[in-house]
């Protein structure tokens, strides 16, 4: 067989090429963070300029010595909205890098973090204390609420991986059912709870619907050490992640222990979302569709689509959320939820009519 | 180079491998035929790890797979699975550097001599010009090209095919398979699965007949091909004939109504 050697120099050229554009649209997503952390901070009630804005943030890091006339400003820029537009981030990064490996993990283009049912556990732990009454007893400077969604996130991982455990094999298809069986359950107790005290409806239904309301620096605390643990889990297995999408008999011919790093993605992808979930409640759409819309731009290697989906989750949970806190006026917040709902849904309709986004989907 | 002993395995119950007993040397080239449901695909499955023996052994290199890690089985032997379902649109390109999977170590990215032999498998097989196509947008014959790529990618000393070039048109499954044999010649071993009678007799020296899990008939093709010995394996009268050009033997069907011979005469003996 002759043998081609003048595409070499082409394919490699190409790749660069492509390797550079990475790199830039990385570069701009960075400074797209830094502009718009400030820029959020910017909007809010209280009617702050940039200049004071950013004055209250230099003093809140301790790189200016401020004045009596600027501590109001630095309380409202520093310790409320700088905390909210962190934790958003740090929320919006969990829920899309999570998003991403539970995709690869199930080959499936349509789940995301809530498809496991890790969510509704969480949902259901935090509705279990607001019911008990515990929705206002702090620990650790956080409350309560936080650590019940935690424990509830975990134990319905814990029961979907034991339900669709098969002679020791975990099948993908039985994960998707046991999810929905688990997510199904748990929605229906939570709506027991509910229905059981008229009191608690208002919260249990406002944290469900998930918000970043009266959240602060200790929530960024509490979250930090869980997401960090869960993109090094994640991102660690870039690579296993693109063996994976071909199934476990090629990844495993290929060299991958499959089990093992399946057992890992899984569970920093549900340390990622349990994380979020358990300081913001329910915000749907963002692992779905920020994946969803790198995957049509930069295609389906794990790597940069994790890095990509990551930085976009920051910017597009920040931005929801200057819009769920000053939407409505009066000083009215809607739930976060609300919003990417209302943004993500006729989006998601857009990009499953695109010819791109079917292809990407056979 | 790759031996088995009383290699029994199957799923969950049912058992498809019944003590299967066999040495493949370095340098061969192996043909393994059988009817549906002999447990070919599963042989394959079992001498990469992936289907577990429940009793007896497999060794490559000496060692036995049961005791190593999976990269290291990668290392040794490359697979090119019977159909390549792919759900994720990856460029071809991607696809081939996944050979070198077991090669990555750490956290960083393929290295420039990963995607030279990635590329140099890709000319090999004549499909550089895909490399940039997405594997879920090209013809199913290339796709199974670019996965073959791929395990050339692994540059193991064993590769192993299950149907490889069944998509293939005429054309392009000689082409694949002169390029196995040249490999072959320069030293790779390798193990084929293959419906294709005449194609198994063209290209590999020994061929391995299963049946019902079992090894019927082992040995070199001019010894072991002819009438009776395929007739008995496949239950269908087949007559052989040399190959006009290069002699091998070929196999000839022969429609029920036009058997001349009765099924009886087709029993041992």
């Amino acid at each position: 067989m002759t043998i081609d050697h003048t595409g070499r120099e082409q394919i490699k050229a190409r790749e660069s090429r492509f390797r550079r554009r990475f790199h830039l649209a990385l570069s701009g997503m960075v400074v797209a963070i830094l502009i718009s952390v400030f820029l959020a901070a910017t909007y809010g009630r209280f009617d702050l300029s940039a200049a004071e804005v950013l004055r209250a943030i230099m003093a809140g890091l301790g790189l200016r010595s401020e004045s009596a006339t600027d501590s109001t400003s630095t309380v409202v820029v520093f310790h409320i909205r700088l905390s909210r537009i962190f934790l958003s981030s740090l929320v919006g990064l969990a829920l899309a890098v999570a998003g991403v490996a539970f995709q690869g993990i199930l080959r499936n283009p349509l789940a995301d973090p809530f498809t496991l049912g890790v969510s509704t556990g969480a949902a259901f732990g935090a509705s279990m204390a607001i019911f008990f009454g515990l929705g206002a007893e702090a620990t650790l400077g956080i409350g309560l609420l936080p650590l019940a969604s935690l424990a509830g996130a975990v134990t319905a991982l814990v029961t979907v991986i034991a339900l669709a455990r098969v002679d020791g094999q975990l099948r993908r298809d039985s994960m998707v059912l046991a999810g929905i069986v688990v997510a199904t359950f748990l929605a229906a107790l939570i709506s027991l709870l509910k229905s059981l005290d008229e009191e608690s409806v208002s919260s249990i239904v406002f944290w469900v619907m998930g918000s970043f309301q009266g959240r602060g620096w200790s929530h960024v605390g509490f979250a930090l050490p869980y997401t960090l643990v869960g993109l090094i889990l994640v991102g660690a297995h870039a690579h296993e992640l693109d063996l994976l999408t071909l199934g476990d008999t090629q990844a495993r011919q290929l060299g991958v222990d499959v089990n093992r790093v399946r057992m890992r993605i899984l569970l920093g992808a549900s340390l990622l979302t349990a994380a979020a979930v358990s300081v913001s409640g329910v915000i749907g759409f963002v692992g779905l569709i920020v994946p969803h819309l790198v995957r049509i731009t930069i295609g389906p290697e794990h790597r940069r689509l994790l890095v990509l989906s990551g930085l976009l989750g920051m910017i597009l949970l920040t931005w929801s959320d200057v819009v769920a806190r000053t939407a409505l006026p009066a000083g009215e917040e809607l739930p976060v939820g609300v919003v990417t709902a209302l943004l993500g849904g006729p989006f998601f309709c857009l990009l499953l009519k695109s010819k791109k986004e079917l292809r990407s989907l056979d | 180079m790759i031996e088995t002993s009383a290699l029994r395995c199957g799923y969950g119950k049912k058992e498809v491998l019944k003590g299967i007993s066999l040495r493949i040397r370095q340098g061969e080239m192996a043909g393994v035929l059988g009817p549906n449901g002999s447990g070919k695909t599963t042989l394959l499955l079992a001498l990469t790890g992936v289907v577990r023996s429940t009793s007896g052994t497999v060794r490559v290199a000496g060692e036995e797979i049961r005791d190593r890690k999976p990269n290291w089985i990668a290392r040794q032997i490359a697979s090119v699975p019977q159909r390549a379902e792919i759900s994720f649109g990856f460029k071809c390109l991607s696809l081939v550097l996944m050979g070198r999977y077991p090669y990555m170590q750490g956290w960083g990215d393929y290295s420039p001599q990963d995607m030279e032999a990635a590329l140099t498998a890709m000319e090999e097989t004549r499909s550089t010009h895909l490399a940039h196509r997405m594997i879920n947008e090209v013809s199913g014959g290339e796709a199974q090209i670019v996965v073959i790529a791929r395990a050339l990618a692994q540059q193991t000393p064993i590769l192993l095919l299950d149907e490889a070039t069944s998509n293939l048109d005429v054309a392009r499954k000689l082409e694949v398979f002169d390029l196995l044999s040249e490999k072959n010649r320069k030293g790779m071993t390798l193990v084929c699965v293959m419906h294709d009678l005449n194609l198994a007799a063209l290209y590999c020296p020994r061929l391995i007949f299963l049946k019902h899990g079992q090894v019927a008939l082992d040995g070199p093709t001019e010894d072991i091909f002819n009438d009776r010995n395929l007739s008995e394996v496949y239950d269908t009268e087949i007559r052989v004939g040399a190959h006009p050009v290069t002699g091998s033997p070929q196999a000839h069907f022969v429609p029920r109504g036009r058997s001349r011979v009765t099924a009886g005469s087709l029993g041992p003996g």
